[in-house]
């Protein structure tokens, strides 16, 4: 296993813990997109890059946009019923 | 049940599931051996009997053809089921006053984060072009690149122009592009039942090995998953958009 290789799973670990340890939903969509991030670039470090650019899509753009847009449904109904 | 009981009862299975990790992990190929010819004659047939430079796009759209035929129909019936739950719940009229009023509210968004989504809004759009059409060639294919092209019109609604969406994705043609990839990709499997032997046979002529339009029906078939794609995420996205803005004035 090359240096790269360990240092990106190294980073992985680093970020999922992250993830893991952030409670604020809003705070933890960033973070869960750089563990996504810290994956893609681990895939491309062992040679799968098709599957780097699908975790970089899924990770970065999908999975984000769609809890965001989660977020601020739930808080546009929170203060409508405060209302 | 107490919490230290709950305490032990949790670590205890986490210790069972690390032991049983680091067993399986323990069995794997060593890396770059993996088992089975797969990885071996894949490349080599994409190559010599497709022309197609990357092994992945080629499986997925050649050999294995048939089941990305399947997932894009689910992602097309799911887009198709999004729309119809999220639109039952809002009139044409409901729309448009919320388009009015976005627009009197103006934009809710910083400078910096407009400017980043404007700055950003070109390059994304022509990375998602070229993943989908160099999908044969280079690793990316139509569906990393759709989500990218997806991505794109997104990037245009964080830099706080909801009217400006509102043009970039008419809604109609969206849903016309959704059907016309997944009706691109049926009708080159039928192409395959009526000019070759059998449904999703590479019946066009292979080209260049490298070049743009080698490898026949595959960067065909990459392009009509790219346009499907990227109107289903969009279609998706957007109602979603539509639902949280409509939802917060009723």
């Amino acid at each position: 296993m090359s240096t790269l290789q360990t240092v990106c799973l190294v980073a992985v670990a680093v970020a999922g813990t992250a993830t893991v340890l952030t409670r604020d939903p809003l705070r933890q969509t960033v973070s869960s997109g750089m563990f996504g991030l810290t994956l893609a670039v681990l895939f491309l470090a062992f040679g799968a890059p098709d599957v780097a650019l699908s975790q970089i899509v899924v990770a970065g753009v999908a999975v984000p946009v769609m809890v965001l847009l989660a977020l601020a449904k739930i808080r546009t109904d929170e203060r409508r019923s405060e209302e | 049940m107490t919490p230290r009981a709950r305490l032990v009862l949790g670590l205890g299975s986490l210790a069972a599931l690390g032991a049983l990790l680091l067993w399986a992990v323990g069995g794997l190929p060593d890396f770059g051996h993996p088992r089975g010819p797969y990885a071996d004659l894949a490349p080599k047939i994409m190559l010599d009997e497709r022309h197609v430079t990357n092994a992945v796009t080629g499986v997925t759209f050649d050999l294995r053809g048939f089941d990305t035929l399947g997932e894009e129909l689910i992602l097309f019936v799911a887009a198709l089921g999004a729309a119809v739950l999220l639109r039952a719940q809002r009139s044409e009229r409901a729309a448009e006053e919320a388009a009015a009023a976005e627009e009197r509210r103006g934009p809710a968004t910083t400078d910096a984060l407009r400017a980043l989504g404007a700055v950003l809004v070109g390059p994304v759009l022509l990375l998602g072009i070229y993943v989908v059409v160099h999908g044969a060639l280079t690793p990316g294919g139509g569906f990393q690149g759709g989500v990218l092209l997806a991505g794109a019109l997104l990037l245009v609604y964080a830099a706080g122009q909801v009217a400006g969406v509102q043009r970039v994705r008419p809604v109609a043609l969206v849903e016309i592009a959704d059907a016309v990839g997944a009706a691109a990709y049926m009708l080159v499997a039928i192409a395959g039942l009526v000019f070759g032997v059998a449904a999703m046979d590479n019946v066009l002529p292979l080209g260049t090995t490298g070049s743009l339009l080698s490898g026949g029906t595959v960067p065909v078939l990459s392009v009509a998953v790219g346009v499907e794609v990227t109107a289903a995420v969009t279609l998706i996205l957007s109602e979603l958009v539509d639902q949280m803005m409509l939802r917060g004035r009723e």
